[in-house]
Parts: structure tokens; C-alpha cells; sequence
């Protein structure tokens, strides 16, 4: 069977648009990533995923609260490469807008950040782990997002 | 399985839908008692980061509550904020953004139908594990090309699919060109009788689960998701400002989205409300073409609510292509809108209901007080309750438990949930109590 690149997408806190533009993508790349890729863990994809080894983890989103700290952890211990995509995951925003929240409105969520165990401050990706590529753009700028992929499709030898 | 058993199905991590979603459910004595859909995104706090901003660059904070229906949020902020200032959008701006949201509606339903529900239908866990030659490769290339153009429309429109820049109160930055317009509707026009073989097969699928609920939409004389007053299926009219004295609001303790009852009971919005309350205003090509599936309409099975949603980008094709083809699009000059101490409610139907604005302005113009009402989180209680009947009916059918978080997942799917504005697949738990 001929090599594929062991691929990851993970969600944290985000509208998902990147994940969209992905399914975009995939109009004109389906068939030719089919070949190329394992999309080892996908849940927009797919419902039997494997949470085990990546090559290359996408993450979107930014992180909002312990457990996703955990999740980010835990998929940064199980992939070789792991690469920021849009601007949540980035630099934490907009997602992280509520960090600079008035303190009235502060006060109004405070209630809800604690039910739900949020963090008082929203993080980016890299405040948490070693990010080796980003891809920045609200949604992700798809050019650069094509180009990272196939850095990555050549350095592992799929194409 | 023993009678006096209690037990729960937890479903962790629902997958193919958009967003983080789960999913408990807890039997006793072989009946359910209860049943919850706890969405699990961690709360963004779009609402409240629209205070203080300009009521005329608002849309585009909005945009983000959701990449997936983002130029529903969009234009429904646009029509509020419209409406609060009294400004009246033109004829031809109007016709753009019923394009994009055909072109909306198009590449949502696509992913949803193609990517989410088809796998269902046959057998496979993705579209990944469809075969490499003969009919289901087939389909796919089919299904690729439906949701290309879909997305081909968004970008002539909008400039991008998700969160579109062309897009502003008032009218449009961009406007495209006649060449642009002959190009999109020869496409549209190629992917059309696709489109048919595919409402063909969400029509003979035999997924069924009878759902008890009354049905909202907006309603006009054109099948529009941008005007018209709202009814329901219990015969009840409402004008969009009024909508909310009809509703009643619901903080689920176990979930990070509200929920909503009308007249004090669960109802539902969507494809499905759409198609049994407004399908006589469908385009006329699509009710010629579509005749046979529409008489499946008014339904109450929700798995309807696919063959709702193939039928509906039909409709979305047929009338892109006459606007298309009847409008010459020109650059218009945009007036100048002075923001003002005001308040405006917007409707609209986004792809998975009815999307409802309502807006505050200050006196320098800029959002003082904001209200949303989404179409997931109207849907839930109603998606609690069924999933509760649902999994009471295969537990009375003697279905195996680790067959039921299948069954549960393809009528969520069926729901076509919205996450991250209130979707992803469950891993199921069995726990002994």
C-alpha cells in the first residue's frame, strides 16, 4: 500500500469556519488527498476515528479552558508536527475577544465561565504548546493552507 | 437485557455534524426517564462582544458566532440593523443577497446531505469509504460538483463562501460582472439533474421517525429565507417583531446553548418546517421537476427533512438561475447611512431554521443591547424529546444496545444541528448503574 500522511483535524474553541473551508477544499482536493492522506481523525468526516499517532495534527480553535489545555497536550504528545489553522488557534482570536471585555461585561459572564470551568483569559495555541506551522486568516488563507499540507505530503514522501 | 435494569447510553463526542455535541440518556425499568443533548462548545460570548461596536461593522463580529451558516448571522445582522435605522435596502441588493443565501443553502445542505447523511444511507461510515469505481464514485464526483458551485456562487456574491467582505448595510462592495453571471449559470445549469438523482435517493431511503411538533417558517410568496411573517403549522401568523412573545425561553442546566418552547411546548424549525408549511412557493421549474417528491410534503418523519433539504437546492439552482439571467448587475452608488439611537429586529431563515436578530443602537451609533435567537437551540428540547421516543422504540424492539447510538446518531444527523452556532459524531458509553 503506498505511504500516506497520518493526519489529524482537532476543534477547540471556534465557529469552525476553517473546517468549512477544509470541506471546501476538498470540492477539487477529494480524490487526490483520498490517495494521499489518512485522515486518521476527522469527526466531520467520519465516525470511527483514531486518536493514536499522527504525522501532522491541524488544530483549530484556541484554548478556553483545562480541559482543552489537556486535549492540546495530549495531541501535541502523539503527532511529530502540529500546525495552527485560523486565526483562533494563532493568536487566540476572536475567540479571545472576551479577554478585553469591559469589566461590567466581565462580571456578566463571570457566572458562566465558572459552571463551566472556562479560563478567565482565552489562549492561542502557542501559549500552550510548540506550534511548528501557522496558518493565519479568519477564516484560514487557503493558499498557505495548501502550501503547508504539501510540505508536509514531501517531507514524509507521499508525493 | 433485564427489565429491572438501569442504565445509561452516554454518547460522547457526536461526530458528522458541526460542532461539539453529546448525548446521555437514562433508562430504568426498560423506559427511558430521561434524555438530554448537551452541546459542548465552550461559550464564546458572541452576543455580549457586540456591545460597543459600530451597529455598521457589526455583521461582520457576528459572522463569526458560526463558519458553518456565518452569512446567515451576517445578513439576518444586516437586515436588523437595516430595520432599526429605517434604511431601505434597493431592489438589486435585495436579488444579491437572496444569491447568496441560494448559494449558502446549496454548499450547507451539499455538506450535510453528501458528507454527513449519504454515508448513512449507504452503510459506510464517511464518504471516505466509498468505493473507487461505479456508482458511488460516481455519486461522489456528482455530490463535489453540487457543493462547487454552491460555493463558486457564494465567492461571485460574497468574495468568500464563509464570512463573505462584500457584504455590507447598505449593499455590496463588489459586484459581479455579466461575463461572471453567464459563467455561473451555465454551471448551475450542468449540475442541475444531479441534483434530481440525489432527491431521488433521500426520497426512496426508508429512514423514518414520526416526530409530534408544530412546524415554524417564514413564509412569502417566493420561497425567499429573507422576508415574509412567520406561521406555524397549528395555523398561528406572526409578524418578525413579534416572534418573541411567542416563544419561551429555557436555560438547560446541562447544556452551554438555551432552548425555546412555542406556546409552551418543543417545536421545530428548519428544511422540514420550511417545505410542509411553503412548498406551493417553491420556484415553478422546481415544483414542475420536483412534483412527485413534493407530494411526500407536509411530513412529519423527520428524515424528511433531507429530501426538505436535496429539494431546496433545487430551488436555490432554479432561482439563481433566472436572477442570473434576468438582472444585469451594476455598480450602484452606496448612501450614506448615519447610525442613529434605534432598535430593529431582523428574521431570516437560515439553511437550519429561522435566525432571529434583535438590536439596540446608542446614540453614537453603536450596539448598546443584543438579542439572538438561533435555530439549533430552538430545535433542542425537540431533539431531546425525540431522541428519548426513539431510543423507548428500539428498546420495546429489542434492538441491541450497542446498535442504538447508531439509530440515535442518524437522527440527530437528521436534525442537522448546529454547535457552534448551538455538529461532530458520538462515541457511546454503556454505563451500569
Amino acid at each position: 500500500m503506498a505511504k500516506k500522511l497520518r493526519l489529524g483535524w482537532f476543534t477547540l474553541t471556534c465557529c469552525e469556519d476553517n473546517a468549512i473551508m477544509f470541506v471546501e477544499l476538498l470540492n477539487t482536493h477529494f480524490f487526490e488527498w483520498k490517495k494521499q492522506i489518512d485522515f486518521r481523525y476527522c469527526k466531520f468526516l467520519k465516525s470511527k476515528n483514531t486518536f493514536d499517532e499522527f504525522d501532522v495534527a491541524l488544530v483549530e480553535g484556541a484554548v478556553s479552558s483545562e480541559r482543552e489545555k489537556k486535549r492540546l497536550l495530549d495531541i501535541r504528545s502523539k503527532t511529530k508536527y502540529l500546525v495552527a489553522v485560523g486565526s483562533c488557534a494563532v493568536n487566540g482570536r476572536p475567540s479571545a475577544q472576551r479577554n478585553d471585555f469591559a469589566p461590567e461585561l466581565k462580571k456578566v459572564i463571570k457566572p458562566f465561565i465558572k459552571k463551566w470551568k472556562l479560563y478567565d483569559n482565552v489562549l492561542s495555541a502557542k501559549d500552550v504548546v510548540k506550534v511548528d506551522e501557522s496558518v493565519d486568516g479568519c477564516p484560514m488563507n487557503e493558499e498557505k493552507f495548501l502550501q503547508v499540507l504539501d510540505k508536509y505530503l514531501v517531507e514524509f514522501k507521499v508525493k | 437485557m433485564h427489565d429491572n435494569e438501569e442504565f445509561c447510553i452516554s454518547v460522547e463526542g457526536i461526530s458528522k455534524i458541526e460542532g461539539h455535541a453529546s448525548l446521555d440518556v437514562k433508562v430504568k425499568k426498560g423506559k427511558v426517564i430521561d434524555a438530554k443533548l448537551r452541546i459542548n462548545e465552550n461559550k464564546r460570548f458572541n452576543t455580549l462582544a457586540t456591545i460597543g461596536k459600530p451597529a455598521l461593522a457589526v455583521h461582520q463580529i457576528v459572522s463569526r458566532i458560526c463558519g458553518t451558516c456565518s452569512v446567515a448571522h451576517l445578513l439576518c445582522c444586516i437586515k436588523c440593523v437595516e430595520n432599526a435605522l429605517g434604511f431601505e435596502p434597493s431592489k438589486q441588493t435585495i436579488k444579491l443577497r437572496d444569491l447568496m443565501l441560494y448559494g449558502l443553502n446549496i454548499r450547507d445542505h451539499a455538506m450535510h446531505l453528501f458528507f454527513f447523511s449519504l454515508p448513512d444511507i449507504f452503510g459506510k461510515d464517511s464518504v471516505l469509504d466509498f468505493a473507487d469505481t461505479g456508482k458511488e464514485h460516481d455519486l461522489l464526483h456528482k455530490a463535489l460538483a453540487i457543493k462547487t458551485a454552491g460555493n463558486n456562487l457564494s465567492v461571485l456574491i460574497g468574495g468568500r463562501a464563509v464570512h463573505p467582505p462584500n457584504i455590507l448595510v447598505g449593499g455590496f462592495s463588489k459586484i459581479l460582472t455579466p461575463d461572471e453571471a453567464k459563467k455561473m449559470v451555465k454551471e448551475l445549469k450542468s449540475i442541475r439533474p444531479f441534483v434530481l438523482e440525489f432527491i431521488d435517493i433521500f426520497y426512496k431511503s426508508d429512514f423514518e421517525f414520526i416526530t409530534e411538533t408544530t412546524f415554524i417558517a417564514l413564509r412569502n410568496d417566493r420561497f425567499s429565507y429573507l422576508e415574509g411573517d412567520l406561521i406555524s403549522s397549528d395555523g398561528t401568523r406572526i409578524e418578525e417583531n413579534d416572534l418573541l412573545e411567542h416563544l419561551n425561553k429555557f436555560v438547560l442546566p446541562y447544556s452551554q446553548a438555551a432552548g425555546f418552547s412555542f406556546k409552551g411546548k418543543p417545536y421545530t424549525v428548519g428544511a422540514l418546517a420550511r417545505m410542509n408549511l411553503n412548498k406551493d412557493a417553491l420556484h415553478p421549474k422546481t415544483q414542475v421537476s420536483a412534483a412527485k417528491y413534493l407530494d411526500v410534503f407536509p411530513s412529519d418523519n423527520m428524515f424528511h427533512n433531507n429530501l426538505a433539504q436535496a429539494i431546496e437546492i433545487l430551488h436555490a439552482i432554479d432561482s439563481s438561475i433566472q436572477s442570473l439571467e434576468e438582472n444585469e448587475f451594476k455598480v450602484e452608488s452606496r448612501p450614506a447611512i448615519v447610525p442613529k439611537k434605534s432598535h430593529g429586529i431582523g428574521v431570516i431563515e437560515a439553511p437550519r431554521g429561522t435566525l432571529y436578530y434583535n438590536l439596540r443602537i446608542d446614540d453614537a451609533g453603536k450596539i448598546e443591547w443584543a438579542d439572538l435567537v438561533i435555530p439549533t437551540a430552538q430545535n433542542q428540547i425537540k431533539i431531546d424529546k425525540d431522541i428519548g421516543i426513539l431510543v423507548q422504540q428500539k428498546l420495546d424492539k429489542k434492538m441491541s444496545r450497542d446498535k442504538i447510538p447508531f439509530e440515535l446518531e442518524k437522527l440527530i444527523r437528521a436534525y442537522d444541528p448546529c454547535m457552534s452556532c448551538a455538529t461532530h459524531f458520538l462515541k457511546v458509553n454503556w454505563k451500569e448503574e
